[in-house]
C-alpha cells in the first residue's frame, strides 16, 4: 500500500503531457533518429527533450509548411496534423532533458 | 511469476548459463504479465526495451540464440573496408539495464493455444503475450545449387550482418585485380529494399581504389532499381564509370560452384566473387509456428497492434511482416513496428483498447565512403482500407547525395542502435 501511495504521488507530481500515451506513441518513432524520449545521441541532430512546446511546434510547422530548409524535415512533418504536432510537442517538452 | 513457470523457466535458461539473472526477479514483487520475445534483432530489442519503459510492471524474457546484436545498416561500409565488425556489434547489457531478461536460446516451437514456447534447451517458457520477431530466411531451393555452393564457401548472401559479412570482406580482398564480383538481387520484397545497391556502390568504391581494373556486375531480378533510383543511377554515372554494370530483369535460377557461373533464365554469368542474395521469407520459428500468411513467405498483421492473423495473442515483427503498402522491410520501420506492439501490448495488458499508432520510416544509404542519401515516409492508419498507409505529400528522398546525408547516416546508425539496445 506504501508503494502505492508513493506511485500515485509521483505521478500526480509529472506534468500532464509527460503521462499522455497519446503524445508518446506520437513521438516515440522519432526516436530513431533524436533518440529514446527525445535525448539525443549524437551532436548531428536536435535533442528535442525538454525543449519548450511552442519552439517545437513553431519549427515542425514551419518544416511542414517549407518555411525552414531541412535536409530530412520538411518530408516527415508533412505527415502531421497541427493536433498531432501539438500533442508531440507538449510531450517532448515534458520530457528529462 | 506463478512457481511453476518460474522452475521451468530457470530450468530452461541454467543451459545458457543465465539462471542468476533469472533468479533475480523471484525476490521482486509479483509481475502484471510476462511478455516473451522471441528475436534480438531491431524489432524484438525495441520492443523488450519499451514495454518495460512504459510499464515496468510487465516482465519481458528475451529469446536470442546470438550472444550479441550485429547490424545489418553499416554492414555495407564494413564490405568496403570503411568500417569494422566491432562498429556494427553491440552486446544486450543495455536491455539488461531495463530490466529486460536476456535469456541465450532458441525458440523451436510456440503453442499459442496453451501459451508456451519450447526452447532448444529442453523446457517450456509461458506468457500472457508473445512476441516474435524473427527476421528472414532464405529459399534456397529457388536457387538451384545454393545451398551446395554456399557450404563449400563458393557463393555468400552476406545479407544477415555476421561470419558471411567478414567472408565476404575477405573474398573482397583477396580478389585478383581485373577480376569480377557479381551481385544478384531477389525479387522484390526483400529485407532493405535499397541495400544491394548500396552494397554495389560501395564495392565499386572499393575496387576504384585498390583493384582499378575490377568490375562489379549487378543481376537485379527486379525491372529496375527498386529504391532511390535516381539518385543511385546518378552516383554510378558520376563516380563508377567503367566499373559498376547493372542489369535488370536478370533473375538468377542456379549456381554452378566448380565453374563460379551464376544462371540466369537466358545465360551463364561468371564471376570470381559471386554475392547471391537468394528470395527470403519470414524466420524460420514464424514458420514452424504457423505464423506465416500469405505466399508462403510472410506474416499478416493487425497493423493496430502487430497481432499475427493467424495465432491470437502473438505479434509479429519486422522483416518477417507481409508489408503495408509502401512500407519497406527495414530497421527503422522493424524499430518502429516494436513500438505499435508495445504500446498495444501495454494497454491491453492494462485491460484497456489499444489505439492506432503513426509511424516513420528513415534509411540511409552510402555511395561512397563518406557520402550519403535518404528515403522517408510517415504511414498512418487507415480505417476505411484498415492497414497503414503512406500519407499522402509526405516522404522523399535526399535532393542530391553528400557528406553531410553521410554524417547524418552515422548518426542515424548509432541513435537507433541505442533507441533499440541501450
Amino acid at each position: 500500500m506504501r508503494t502505492l501511495l508513493f506511485a500515485a504521488t509521483v505521478l500526480a507530481a509529472l506534468p500532464a503531457a509527460a503521462q499522455d500515451p497519446q503524445g508518446r506513441n506520437l513521438a516515440a518513432p522519432c526516436a530513431i533518429c533524436h533518440g529514446t524520449d527525445g535525448r539525443a545521441v549524437t551532436n548531428d541532430v536536435i535533442p528535442l527533450a525538454g525543449l519548450p512546446r511552442e519552439h517545437i511546434a513553431t519549427q515542425m510547422r514551419a518544416f511542414r509548411d517549407g518555411k525552414r530548409p531541412a535536409t530530412v524535415m520538411h518530408q516527415i512533418a508533412k505527415g502531421y496534423n497541427d493536433a498531432q504536432i501539438d500533442s508531440l510537442a507538449a510531450w517532448f517538452a515534458a520530457q528529462k532533458r | 511469476m506463478k512457481r511453476r513457470d518460474f522452475l521451468k523457466l530457470a530450468g530452461a535458461a541454467a543451459g545458457a548459463g543465465s539462471l542468476a539473472g533469472l533468479a533475480g526477479c523471484a525476490s521482486m514483487a509479483p509481475s502484471k504479465a510476462r511478455v516473451v520475445v522471441i528475436g534480438g534483432g531491431f524489432g524484438g530489442a525495441t520492443a523488450a526495451k519499451y514495454i518495460r519503459l512504459w510499464d515496468p510492471s510487465i516482465d519481458v524474457v528475451l529469446i536470442e540464440r546470438e550472444s550479441g546484436f550485429t547490424s545489418c545498416p553499416i554492414s555495407n561500409l564494413v564490405l568496403a573496408g570503411y568500417a569494422d565488425m566491432q562498429d556494427i556489434r553491440q552486446g544486450y547489457d543495455g536491455l539488461h539495464r531495463h530490466g529486460v531478461q536476456v535469456v541465450r536460446d532458441e525458440a523451436l516451437a510456440i503453442d499459442a493455444a496453451k501459451k508456451t514456447v519450447r526452447l532448444a534447451s529442453g523446457g517450456d517458457i509461458s506468457y500472457e503475450r508473445l512476441i516474435v520477431s524473427p527476421g528472414i530466411d532464405f529459399n534456397f531451393g529457388e536457387v538451384q545449387g545454393y545451398e551446395a555452393a554456399m557450404n563449400a564457401g563458393r557463393v555468400l548472401h552476406a545479407w544477415k550482418a555476421g561470419a558471411q559479412t567478414t567472408a565476404l570482406r575477405q573474398q573482397l580482398e583477396q580478389m585478383r585485380d581485373g577480376g569480377i564480383y557479381v551481385l544478384s538481387i531477389p525479387l522484390a520484397p526483400y529485407r532493405c529494399p535499397p541495400g544491394p545497391y548500396e552494397r554495389a556502390s560501395l564495392v565499386a568504391a572499393y575496387f576504384k581504389q585498390a583493384k582499378p581494373r575490377a568490375k562489379v556486375l549487378v543481376l537485379d531480378a527486379n525491372p529496375d532499381v527498386t529504391s532511390k533510383a535516381g539518385l543511385f543511377k546518378a552516383a554510378w554515372k558520376d563516380l563508377y564509370p567503367g566499373i559498376l554494370e547493372y542489369r535488370g530483369n536478370a533473375k538468377a535460377v542456379g549456381i554452378d560452384a566448380a565453374t563460379m557461373t551464376v544462371k540466369l533464365e537466358v545465360e551463364d554469368v561468371k564471376g570470381d566473387v559471386l554475392n547471391v542474395v537468394p528470395p527470403h521469407r519470414a524466420g524460420d520459428i514464424a514458420q514452424k509456428a504457423g505464423l506465416i500468411t500469405t505466399n508462403n513467405r510472410w506474416c499478416d498483421v493487425d497493423w493496430r497492434t502487430m497481432e499475427s492473423k493467424a495465432a491470437p495473442g502473438v505479434h509479429v515483427l519486422g522483416d518477417a511482416t507481409l508489408s503495408a503498402p509502401a512500407m519497406p522491410k527495414s530497421a527503422s520501420m522493424a524499430n518502429n513496428h516494436a513500438k505499435i506492439a508495445a504500446a498495444a501490448i501495454v494497454e491491453i495488458l492494462n485491460g484497456r483498447a489499444p489505439a492506432p499508432v503513426q509511424i516513420l520510416n528513415t534509411c540511409y544509404s552510402f555511395v561512397s565512403q563518406k557520402e550519403a542519401i535518404r528515403v522517408s515516409s510517415v504511414h498512418a492508419w487507415d480505417d476505411k482500407d484498415r492497414t497503414l498507409k503512406a500519407v499522402t505529400g509526405s516522404g522523399g528522398v535526399s535532393s542530391a547525395r553528400s557528406d553531410a546525408e553521410g554524417a547524418y547516416a552515422w548518426s542515424w546508425a548509432r541513435t537507433i542502435w541505442a533507441d533499440s539496445l541501450a
